[in-house]
């Protein structure tokens, strides 16, 4: 990457704020001044990509070149209680988690 | 339920449905059946999100919704693919939900399809979808006041189809309408129990001449649909006269107090960054495939309207009213084999039926009658033994007790009087007592009907009018010739 690239800023503050409130998270200013900062290198390099002349090339959505991987509607028995082990918490059978509204 | 004045109304309506006839989940082999499950007991690690675990997609799924979008005349693209919408709530372990998308490249299951309602008039239906049903979230006390969310995950994964119209409707007798319809073509596919508490959720915008576009969430069974563009029309209508420009909102459906209540969500939220789903690979429906499940379609309720006007004779009108549960049409294929009157067994079940369970908010189910009894009602009417009207009295106490028609009309003696002695001697009565109502039925034959009616009052219907008819007239006429 070049020094040019790297100062260029690829993310700009409104939207480093943006992508946290959707990831309900909380930054200090020291967290978010990083987080932009390595969002902005990360973003820089994928740049390259633009580089590529797609002009002719259709889009692919899925890297390997299959289709149809499909299964019969037959249950078959789960462990719940195992899986229920490793949630954080728990009321009876719930799985507890925060308050959301 | 008022009708009010609908102009300038635009409604567009967004219906899930889950496909209860699946024995597992959309992605995983998790049993399907869990109402009336302990909390997290039909869970494994793909349907509660644990890294790693990867979707592998429902054949039966695909194949039922495909029965779907041909049922509502869908275009089937001939490849279809996954997107992840991407929130955060606890409701979906993997912060995500897999659905599909109709926008940056996405496929959906179906598209451009319609219901055609009785007046005529199409209603598309721009898109269909397939996705999986979030966790069910319950809270200690109400929503506002509990300070955790408590999640069962049971539902997470069940199987849902998403079913968008386009904004074509004009009132929500319409949407009711097409509700009715979707509902049947539902029930006739066998695809989904609409009766399961649940399985069938809408929501609805509207928008009224110069007004915003307002959304109603979560309105939990099509029932309530009406119920709740009619408030919300009331609504908007008065904030309007009152010089209040109606906002673009979402709003909740109250099923209890039935009010729309303002959600004020923040705008924040709406950001879903919907890309494709890496962990599941494209499905391509062939014309084969298409083909294939077409034959295996079985009788729709447009179809099954035709064959009843066809095989029984009955008018369009009750032909459609039968067709619009699944289950009352097939109650009175089952009353037809024991009636030799399908028109009549029509009527009985279309009309009359009908009007008393909506007076009671009965369902045909709750009062547990036979196909049986209903064609003895129809047999007892068609054959003469009692007339239309006394037999209406026996109907009433055939639905109130279950007891079989005849045995009614026998205790209540409703049998068509047909000893003509009888009828006679009555008509000598209502004459006498009735003086003038003679005089004025001699100048002018209208003003028979009085005493046609005096005789059917004496004997609570029971005479056959056409025989009360002819008896009053041969006596009009000897007293005419008489004078
Ligand atoms: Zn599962």
């Amino acid at each position: 990457m070049t020094k040019k690239q790297r100062q260029e800023q690829f993310i700009s503050e409104k939207e480093v704020e943006h992508l946290a409130e959707l990831a309900k998270l909380e930054l200090s200013k020291k967290e978010f001044t990083k987080l932009r900062g390595e969002l902005n290198e990360i973003l820089g390099y994928f740049r390259l990509i633009d580089e590529v002349d797609t002009e002719n090339v259709s889009p692919t959505y899925h890297v390997q070149d299959i289709v149809n991987v499909l299964r019969d509607d037959t249950p078959t028995p789960q462990q719940p209680d195992m899986l229920l082990e490793d949630a954080p918490q728990k009321k009876d059978r719930f799985i507890k988690a925060p308050k959301m509204i | 339920m008022h009708e009010q004045d609908t102009e300038g109304v635009k409604i567009g309506l967004e219906v899930h449905c889950q496909l209860t006839s699946l024995a597992t989940k959309l992605f995983c082999s998790s049993p399907s059946d869990y109402r009336g499950k302990p909390p997290n007991t039909n869970i494994c690690p793909v349907c509660i999100g644990t890294p790693g675990s990867l979707p592998v997609l429902n054949r039966k799924a695909v194949t039922h919704a495909a029965m779907i979008a041909l049922a509502l005349n869908f275009k089937i693209p001939e490849r279809m693919l996954f997107f992840r919408k991407n929130y955060f709530y606890p409701d979906m372990a993997k912060n995500f939900q897999i659905t599909q998308y109709d926008r940056a490249g996405g496929v959906p299951f179906a598209t451009d399809g319609h219901i055609t309602l009785d007046s005529g008039k199409r209603i598309r239906i721009g898109r269909m979808q397939l996705e999986e049903d979030p966790a069910k979230l319950s809270y200690d006390g109400t929503i506002e006041s509990s300070t955790q969310t408590f999640v069962d995950y049971n539902r997470a994964g069940i199987t849902l189809v998403e079913i968008v119209t386009d904004p074509d409707f004009e009132s929500p007798r319409e949407a009711r309408e097409f509700l009715n319809k979707l509902s049947s073509i539902l029930e006739h596919l066998s695809v989904s129990d609409l009766n399961l508490e649940g399985s069938v959720r809408c929501d609805a915008n509207i928008s009224m001449a110069g007004g915003r576009r307002v959304e109603v969430k979560n309105i939990s069974s099509f029932k309530e649909v009406e119920r709740a563009l009619n408030f919300e029309i009331t609504r908007q209508r008065s904030l309007t006269s009152k010089g209040i420009k109606v906002m673009q909102e979402t709003r909740h459906w109250d099923e209890i107090r039935r009010i729309t209540i303002s959600l004020r969500l923040k705008e924040e939220e709406q950001d879903y960054r919907y890309f494709p789903e890496a962990d599941l690979v494209p499905v391509t429906l062939t014309k084969q495939f298409v083909q294939d499940v077409k034959k295996g379609m079985p009788e729709m309720p447009e179809e099954r309207a035709k064959r009843f006007q066809k095989d029984y004779h009955l008018s369009g009108e009750t032909a459609q009213i039968l067709v619009r549960e699944k289950a009352l049409a097939d109650f009175f294929e089952e009353a037809a084999k024991h009636s030799k009157d399908a028109r009549q067994l029509g009527s009985w079940l279309a009309v009359d039926l009908q009007a008393y369970l909506n007076e009671y908010g009965k369902s045909l189910e709750e009062l547990k009658l036979t196909p049986k009894h209903f064609a003895e009602m129809a047999n007892m009417v068609s054959s003469g033994e009692v007339s239309r009207g006394a037999a209406k009295t026996a109907f009433v106490e055939m639905l109130k007790t279950g007891r079989m028609p005849r045995s009614i009309s026998e205790e209540k003696g409703l049998k068509v009087i047909s000893d003509t002695g009888f009828v006679e001697s009555l008509i000598d009565k209502i004459f006498s007592e009735n003086p003038q109502a003679v005089q004025d039925a001699l100048k002018d034959p209208k003003a028979v009907n009085f005493l046609l009616g005096q005789i059917m009052r004496a004997t609570k219907g029971r005479v056959d009018p056409a025989v009360a008819n002819r008896l009053v007239r041969e006596r009009l006429a000897a007293a005419k010739g008489s004078k």
